[in-house]
């Protein structure tokens, strides 16, 4: 069917990069600056979440599901402990 | 006849024809990727990282060798030689400079000689190539989730699922006993995957001895791991960190697909995400 092949075309191996600031195993700080790098983008572009969904892919494929709903929560609750977005 | 019978019960899906004619016409062989009976070597490597262990070991195990047989026949020559019916006076000598440094410095360069390739190995593993696929993996008590976040539909959604033990009343024919899992972990080979590996609970160890992978699951920690799978296959482990009641209960089964055929499990599995 048409479905899977359009799918298929859209599926690219593409993932988080590794990044030299962070050599170490555990891989805590990388997460937690890739999340508020998107923060940082959402704020640069006024709260436009197309312009930042590279930043939010390196983060979400990166960090664990309930670290991304957590902080998501946070920011929604106004008790996120990194980067502020003034709405 | 001990290949066939240890080695029987892991199965192999060649696909190409050659090799496929070439195992059933020629010789009746599987690769060793799940720990079998009475088994006493490695399971076969799947990765270069498998490889270069089973390489180091096998330096390693030569040297071993030479220092047991080597210990044990002075062990044997001095019960024979100087026991006290045999030597009823002992000797009394107390200090031998020239043997002393002899006895220090043959093992200091042994182990100098060990520290050559046991480097070489441990800095290979660490190194750093960009990944092309992140598979986090996060240990629960007693069984494993898997989220594959690089492929997201519109709304964020993404392949999620979690990885139970089957029980032994769900098992089918030629199925492996405390190996075999509902939702088996898809990846690609020829492809450099990071694992990422966490734990929401108590420590567990995600492991899969023919990929040479070892990576302890800890709450509050995000272990990166490396892998490149060479083969197409599916491969087993389990659980090597005690982590309650069922920790012998909670095993890991990667099936390996060709791109193509991971791309297309992908597409599948987020159109199930989509509906």
């Amino acid at each position: 069917s048409s479905t899977p092949s359009r799918k298929m075309s859209e599926i690219e191996l593409k993932t988080t990069p590794r990044d030299p600031r962070f050599p170490n195993t555990n891989q805590w700080q990388h997460c937690w600056t890739r999340y508020n790098e998107w923060v940082l983008c959402l704020k640069r572009t006024g709260l436009d979440e197309d312009a930042c969904k590279q930043q939010r892919k390196f983060a979400t494929a990166l960090c664990p599901a309930e670290a991304v709903e957590k902080w998501d929560e946070q920011r929604e609750n106004g008790c996120f402990a990194g980067v502020q977005v003034d709405e | 006849l001990w290949l066939l019978t240890t080695r029987s019960l892991v199965q192999i899906q060649p696909k190409e024809p050659l090799i496929k004619i070439t195992y059933v016409f020629f010789f009746k062989s599987c690769f060793c990727d799940a720990a079998t009976p009475w088994q006493f070597g490695l399971q076969d490597p799947a990765t270069p990282i498998a490889e270069g262990i089973i390489k180091f070991h096998h330096e390693l195990i030569f040297i071993l060798v030479f220092v047991v047989v080597f210990v044990s026949w002075m062990l044997f020559r001095i019960l024979v030689r100087f026991n006290i019916e045999v030597h009823p006076k002992p000797t009394d000598v107390v200090h031998g400079t020239t043997i002393e440094i002899i006895w220090t410095l043959i093992p200091a360069f042994i182990l100098m000689v060990i520290a050559v390739p046991s480097f070489a190995l441990l800095y290979s593993v660490d190194e750093a190539v960009d990944p092309a696929v992140t598979l986090k993996i996060v240990g629960h008590q007693w069984y494993w989730s898997y989220e594959y976040a690089d492929y997201q539909t519109e709304d964020g959604d993404f392949i999620m699922f979690d990885s139970y033990m089957l029980p032994e009343d769900e098992l089918s024919l030629g199925d492996l006993r405390l190996l075999e899992v509902d939702n088996r972990v898809v990846l690609p080979v020829d492809t450099h995957i990071r694992l990422v590996v966490t734990s929401a609970d108590v420590l567990h160890c995600w492991t899969i001895p023919s990929f040479g992978v070892k990576m302890d699951a800890c709450p509050g920690r995000l272990n990166e791991a490396s892998l490149f799978i060479q083969r197409e296959g599916v491969f087993y482990g389990q659980c090597s960190e005690i982590c309650g009641v069922n920790h012998g209960f909670m095993p890991i089964a990667v099936e390996a697909l060709s791109l193509e055929d991971y791309i297309i499990w992908v597409s599948t599995q987020l159109e199930d995400v989509l509906f």
